[in-house]
């Protein structure tokens, strides 16, 4: 009985990641343009926004997966034309380190003070 | 007393408010980021509007000191307002300009050029707006200054003017 359980758990860990491996194109290039900040019209992703440069944008999102680029590629490229803004995920570097740090700054000190609670009542 | 000072500061409050949010209207909320590098200017191909035949960028962009690059539609009226300025600058004889003609149909843009004047040495179609998006544009009017080393040397998102017509000759002085 219990290697029957194994074996329906191993069954369906490979059926999960069968699911994840048949991205499709399409789906991948719906899924890079609500990934990409439309810089014309803003507050909407490329995804949402129907303005000729995201026309555009989209064009060329599926042509570079015609080509065969992966996803993080096409992110690097548009990265190298448009500049870092364009994407949704902000990088971490000089500018951007405060973002960052500063939730897990807040994360830590809010630990500290209810540690300390602990210990006083204890 | 004191319910008098917490209304005046209430008061002040929303008049504070009030002026920030009144003089935000004005502003232009559209944020271009800043690209530092020089890029050098990709390679693409297309057909030129009037002859119909293919031309590769790279047999194009030879044997002139300064390329512009203007991006430009006839349904576009910024492009109408800085025509003018191309114009001017194609008495520059150190200078060439190449158009790319932005999802326009061919009979309008040739209509237009009929209108105001043919400042372009050749003009190239994108039809559908990719080789915009690969040139790192945003949309029309834009013009990029690209040196002898085809590195685009300075980038002008939306249409030229007089400041910038001055700006472009110090450059390619």
């Amino acid at each position: 009985m219990k290697i029957f359980k194994f074996f329906i758990i191993i069954i369906l860990i490979f059926n999960f990641s069968n699911l994840n491996s048949q991205e499709t194109d399409i789906e991948l290039s719906t899924k890079i343009s609500k990934n990409i900040r439309c810089l014309v019209c803003q507050g909407q992703s490329i995804y949402d926004s129907n303005s000729d440069f995201a026309n555009s944008m989209k064009m060329v999102i599926d042509k570079k997966l015609k080509e065969g680029s992966t996803e993080n590629e096409i992110y690097q490229y548009l990265k190298n034309q448009y500049g870092q803004w364009i994407t949704y995920d902000p990088e971490f570097n000089k500018k951007t380190y405060i973002l960052w740090i500063l939730p897990l700054l807040i994360f830590l000190t809010g630990g500290l003070i209810i540690l300390r609670k602990i210990i006083v009542i204890k | 007393m004191k319910n008098k000072i917490l209304i005046i500061l209430i008061i002040f409050f929303f008049i504070f408010c009030f002026i920030v949010l009144f003089k935000g209207l004005n502003n232009s909320n559209i944020y271009i980021p800043k690209l530092k590098s020089e890029k050098l200017l990709i390679n693409f191909k297309s057909k030129e509007l009037f002859s119909e035949i293919e031309i590769s960028s790279d047999k194009l962009f030879i044997d002139s000191d300064f390329y512009i690059l203007n991006i430009w539609s006839s349904w576009c009226l910024p492009c109408r307002d800085e025509h003018k300025f191309l114009m001017q600058l194609n008495k520059n004889s150190s200078l060439m300009i190449v158009g790319l003609n932005y999802k326009d149909k061919s009979i309008n843009a040739k209509k237009f050029l009929n209108e105001l004047g043919n400042p372009y040495s050749t003009i190239l179609l994108d039809t559908d707006g990719t080789i915009s998006i690969e040139l790192g544009a945003y949309g029309v009017p834009e013009t990029f200054l690209i040196n002898d080393e085809k590195k685009i040397i300075k980038k002008i998102i939306g249409p030229i003017n007089e400041q910038l017509i001055n700006e472009i000759n110090l450059m390619i002085k």
